[in-house]
């Protein structure tokens, strides 16, 4: 309550200085928009361009870097945006703190495009379907390049290699990190065990002398850089680099790793929440969807999306569409706060060690 | 003017001071000593007593020390030099040194980035040559060098003000007097600039001693000053109270080295 008070005295003293800021604002309330907040690069911008075109409505977009970033001004309600691309775990964790509606799928007719698999797969943090609609998947890997590498690289272990000092590229993202440790010690990556943990926060320790930086979307173009031999990344990331970097190869280690989901979700409060979902179906059409997956390189799980590629090596690439069955994939969700600070103080251990 | 007018042209001011420097560190201060619920804690303070967060604190302190002196022994002979070159050309140079602070110190830091990447310029140039590259991105000496570079002109005005105003007459006396370069230097022209050196010491410290971008951006995540646990506790944690808990920490730093210098300060004018 004294935070909310807290809040409205800023508000109230920012906007009293800034008195025209504040009505422009409110008028645009008014008009045909749609608040968009999504991933860094996670959209070809053509698309924004094309849906604005058709269906008059003028897309205002921002762009976070990690999920951590995105929650806090959701949650605070600062900026009242339409419809947001969190991952699986964030979206269950939104869920639980209320700050998800549910949306109204006879305005996204398009809906039936996902594969049934896909459903499936967010009714793990979205149990009945009701909230989330997916946006693209993928694994998480490591991305080697073959000049540097001769081995063969299909484990985690590589990444604790002093062979590679200075060459590898760990994720800045918390629990992509802990995920790694966690696969390679063999345990779930969704473990709360603190034993478990700090055996993690260890073995990370012993990695980061190893390690020659911590990044999330710079992975991508270190790699291209040839500025690093190993790096974590995003299966999405993996054929883009390779059209940049022809000596780049992907691989999901043997000891499993994370299968994750990003998908579009309509906060509560969202002033748009029919322009949101027109937006969604939208990009929910296969000719769109396609478009994008040109783009972003990301898999996407609309099924009539992928008869549009041209490339059969694309069509069929067991980095883009891979047989889930072959590995050991587990689905991130979400531990809850207590859990979460803690892996972060854990994660500032290793970062400070 | 009238006590009237003087009020009113300042009020702007008192509006600008009270609504982004007085209610923010209200604010500050006000998470600092509460808890999630809003009740009264001393917890988010004694934060800073765990290994990371002290180690993080000293760290900051140290690369903050290392560039001010840094920074103050590339400029105090600078400034000499600009203050006694004639007065056209030493604008020229003094603009040289500011036009960098023109272009916006995030983009520079990201240059600096590129520049010192293992196939970035710096080593491009060095292979060319057929020289051994040098490695220095991702490790302290990188951090330094961005604290440093985006910091000096901060130290150059301030001295350069100083160091230009002292009257020559005074110098010219003291060399009648008979004393030596050494002397003129120790006991005339020193003592004089001592209030620009010491501006310029604040304006280059306290930055960098606060400082969360350098140290992501030519560190590689692998350096965790204080900055960046504030930087992460606000960002990542959504954890207000304990940021702004350390951050009142910090403050008490700086507030203290403020102290320590302003009195070093006085003791020598006297």
């Amino acid at each position: 309550m004294k935070k909310q008070l807290l809040f409205l005295s800023l508000f109230l003293i920012t906007s009293a200085l800034s008195g025209c800021a504040g009505n422009e604002a409110s008028k645009n309330n008014d008009d045909n928009v749609v608040y968009v907040y999504n991933w860094g690069e996670y959209i070809d911008p053509e698309i924004l361009t094309m849906f604005t075109e058709e269906t008059g409505i003028e897309v205002v977009y921002d762009e976070y870097e990690t999920n951590e970033i995105m929650y806090p001004k959701i949650k605070a309600g600062a900026v009242n945006y339409d419809v947001v691309c969190p991952s699986d775990y964030m979206i269950k964790k939104m869920i639980d703190n209320d700050l998800l509606q549910e949306i109204n799928f006879d305005n996204v007719p398009n809906y039936g495009n996902i594969g049934d698999e896909y459903w499936e797969m967010a009714r793990d943090y979205d149990p009945e379907n009701q909230y989330a609609v997916p946006y693209v998947w993928g694994t998480v890997g490591i991305l080697y390049n073959k000049t540097m590498v001769k081995e063969k690289v299909d484990s985690w272990s590589i990444l604790w290699d002093p062979k590679y000092k200075d060459e590898i590229l760990m994720q800045d993202s918390i629990r992509d990190a802990f995920m790694v440790a966690e696969k390679y010690l063999g345990y779930s990556m969704n473990t709360i065990d603190e034993d478990e943990l700090q055996a993690s926060k260890e073995l990370l320790q012993q990695q980061k002398p190893l390690v020659q930086a911590y990044v999330i979307d710079q992975v991508r173009d270190k790699m291209i850089g040839n500025e690093a031999a190993l790096g974590v990344i995003y299966s999405g990331e993996a054929i883009f680099t390779q059209r940049e970097n022809p000596d780049l190869e992907y691989v999901i280690p043997k000891e499993g790793t994370a299968l994750w989901m990003d998908s579009w979700v309509i906060p509560k409060g969202a002033p748009h929440k029919e322009n949101a979902e027109k937006f969604i179906n939208y990009l929910c059409r296969p000719d769109i969807a396609y478009l994008n997956f040109d783009y972003i390189t990301y898999s996407t799980p609309n099924i009539p999306a992928r008869d549009y590629i041209e490339d059969e090596d694309i069509r069929n690439s067991p980095i883009a569409f891979p047989d889930l069955s072959k590995y050991n994939l587990e689905v991130q969700v979400s531990l809850g706060e207590k859990v979460d600070r803690h892996l972060s103080d854990l994660w500032r251990e290793v970062k400070s060690y | 003017m009238s006590d009237k007018r003087v009020k009113l042209l300042a009020s702007p001011y008192i509006l600008w001071s009270a609504g982004f420097i007085i209610i923010p560190l209200c604010l500050v201060i006000y998470y600092a000593f509460t808890d999630a619920s809003g009740a009264f804690s001393f917890d988010n303070v004694a934060d800073i007593i765990s290994y990371v967060n002290i180690k993080a604190l000293l760290l900051s302190m140290a690369f903050s020390l290392v560039s001010t002196l840094i920074c103050l022994l590339i400029a105090y002979p600078l400034a000499l030099i600009l203050s006694s070159t004639v007065s056209s050309n030493s604008s020229i140079l003094s603009l040289l040194f500011i036009l960098p602070m023109w272009m916006n110190s995030l983009l520079r830091t990201y240059a600096w980035q590129n520049i010192l990447e293992r196939k970035g310029v710096i080593n491009g140039i060095l292979s060319a040559l057929s020289l051994p590259p040098i490695y220095i991105i991702n490790k302290p000496p990188a951090i330094l060098l961005g604290m440093v570079y985006d910091f000096l002109p901060f130290m150059i005005l301030p001295v350069y003000n100083s160091v230009s105003r002292i009257d020559k007459d005074l110098i010219n006396a003291a060399r009648d007097l008979g004393a030596g370069y050494k002397e003129i230097f120790f006991r005339v022209i020193w003592p004089l600039s001592l209030p620009g050196v010491i501006s310029g010491i604040t304006m280059v410290f306290v930055p960098s001693l606060t400082t969360f971008v350098i140290s992501d951006v030519l560190g590689g995540g692998k350096i965790l000053l204080i900055g960046n646990v504030i930087e992460q506790l606000f960002t990542q944690d959504s954890d207000w109270n304990a940021g702004a808990g350390l951050s009142v920490v910090l403050m008490v730093f700086i507030v203290i080295s403020m102290i320590i210098t302003s009195n070093y300060d006085r003791e020598d004018i006297k």
